[in-house]
């Protein structure tokens, strides 16, 4: 998988996140805030999230560093970092 | 001839709405399938039929809100003639009134002879399933012409126009309908259980730790979430203690063999449902984790089994996600006890004199004193903690 940038990887988060969480608007979410509080989503809905994250953007990501991506910011930082090494 | 009735769909249930007939008169219908869709106050449940037969007609129409309890199809058992036990004139009695919502009722439905059905294309078929069409009620525009995609699209239309305010209640008012529910339910509980409550701290490193190792080797979609090997435990230990698994019924208790394991699922927006993996204590953790995906998808999307929603024979509640440490469950009714769990965090913990980090989980037990006493309940929560330090044991 080739880098891409930020705004890239923040809009395939939010287009993964608008499926599991349809009534929430991803543009009012505070980015340094967790995303599982303010999307009132649970470990079940948080593993789907992982795994469309791994399907969209095909980058394997190891339980370990979930907690790498419990914010937006985390999130768009770990990926980033991810698909430029893989 | 035998008579397929509104099921009670839990104990806060009275009555249910028909929203859609999956089968038709002259159908072969096998024990386990699904025949009916009908909304509850916890939204719409797929509803199955427990005998093997041919449906010899359907007596209640989609649309009509009927109490539990009451006639909704016939069925004609293997080899029973025609008509055996039902004379074709005149027809049989209509039921009872119902006691809730007449006017919501419709007419008994005993098409003397089924007109002749119109032939529906597969595309059309698959189109009416998906708008939640009823594909028998959609007429082609030409007489004697194939139902089309065309005509089911123009059947939503029209439904759409004219059933508006009668089709699906609104959320806030399905979420009125859903507080009324848990409160009939929970109220009821607290009125008539006698509840007695215990806890117990378990260290849970080995399971946690193996579930680590072992998510590590898997693919992403094939990852188990921290609840599944819990799930196993907590069911396979209410082998030992059988008297925290079963129903209160008619004033004793009936143990149940199978661990039909309710799980409390919260719905967004608010409400709970709390509907069973069947067998969970015989079930694989892989088979698990795929039950229980496949549950919060349905719940989530709305379609429930009428099996799921009325016989677990005991609840598991797991509020440890939202940092609770311990959860002191409500039982439901006519279940006599409720396993809660709490969050998994890192505590000092003291073992052979010496002091050391470890995982630990607050279990907590809600049991019925009439059919338990603390005693038991509490050797139910020792043999939970003690599997929990096996994890192989969990497979």
């Amino acid at each position: 998988m080739s880098a891409r940038t930020p705004d890239e990887i923040r809009t395939v988060i939010f287009d993964v996140l608008g499926a599991i969480a349809p009534e929430t608007d991803p543009s009012t979410l505070v980015p340094g805030k967790p995303l599982r509080e303010q999307l009132d989503i649970d470990s079940f809905d948080f593993l789907n999230v992982i795994i469309r994250l791994h399907e969209k953007l095909g980058v394997d990501i190891p339980e370990a560093d979930y907690g790498e991506l419990l914010t937006l910011d985390g999130a768009v930082a770990y990926l980033a970092r991810r698909c430029a090494a893989d | 001839m035998r008579e397929f009735r509104m099921p009670s769909l839990g104990a806060d249930m009275d009555a249910g709405t028909l929203v859609q007939w999956m089968v038709k008169p002259g159908d072969t219908v096998k024990r386990g399938q699904v025949v009916a869709v009908v909304e509850t106050q916890k939204g719409a449940i797929e509803v199955e039929i427990w005998e093997d037969g041919m449906l010899d007609r359907l007596v209640v129409e989609p649309g009509a809100k009927v109490p539990v309890g009451e006639v909704l199809a016939l069925l004609r058992a293997d080899g029973e003639p025609a008509g055996a036990a039902a004379p074709a004139a005149p027809p049989v009695a209509p039921p009872p009134p119902p006691a809730i919502a007449p006017a919501a009722r419709a007419a008994p439905a005993v098409p003397a002879a089924p007109a002749a059905r119109a032939r529906i294309s597969p595309a059309a078929r698959k189109l009416a399933d998906e708008l939640g069409v009823d594909i028998e009620s959609v007429r082609p525009a030409e007489p004697g012409g194939v139902v089309s995609r065309e005509d089911v699209e123009r059947a939503a239309a029209a439904r759409k126009g004219a059933e508006a305010p009668a089709g699906k209640p609104a959320a806030a008012d399905w979420h009125a309908q859903m507080r009324k529910a848990i409160a009939a339910a929970m109220s009821r509980s607290k009125r008539e259980i006698p509840h007695y409550y215990l806890a117990t701290d378990i260290d849970v490193t080995p399971v946690m730790d193996w579930l680590a190792a072992e998510n590590l080797r898997r693919a992403v979609a094939e990852r188990l979430l921290p609840v599944v090997p819990l799930m196993k435990a907590v069911a396979l230990t209410l082998r030992e203690v059988p008297e925290l698994n079963g129903v209160w019924e008619n004033g004793a208790f009936r143990p149940s063999r199978p661990v039909h394991l309710g799980m409390a699922i919260a719905l967004r927006g608010g409400g709970l449902v709390a509907p069973a993996i069947h067998d969970a204590d015989s079930k694989g953790l892989d088979q698990l984790m795929a039950d229980l995906r496949d549950l919060i998808m349905r719940v989530r999307g709305g379609r429930l089994r009428s099996s799921e929603m009325s016989d677990p024979t005991v609840t598991l509640t797991n509020l440890g996600e939202q940092g609770v440490e311990g959860v002191f469950g409500v039982i439901y009714p006519p279940q006599v006890a409720i396993v809660g769990l709490g969050k998994v965090v890192e505590r000092p913990w003291v073992a052979g004199g010496a002091v050391g980090v470890r995982k630990v989980m607050t279990a907590t037990l809600a049991a019925d004193h009439r059919v338990s006493d603390g005693h038991r309940g509490g050797l139910y929560l020792a043999a939970l903690g003690r599997l929990l330090q096996e994890p192989e044991k969990l497979r």
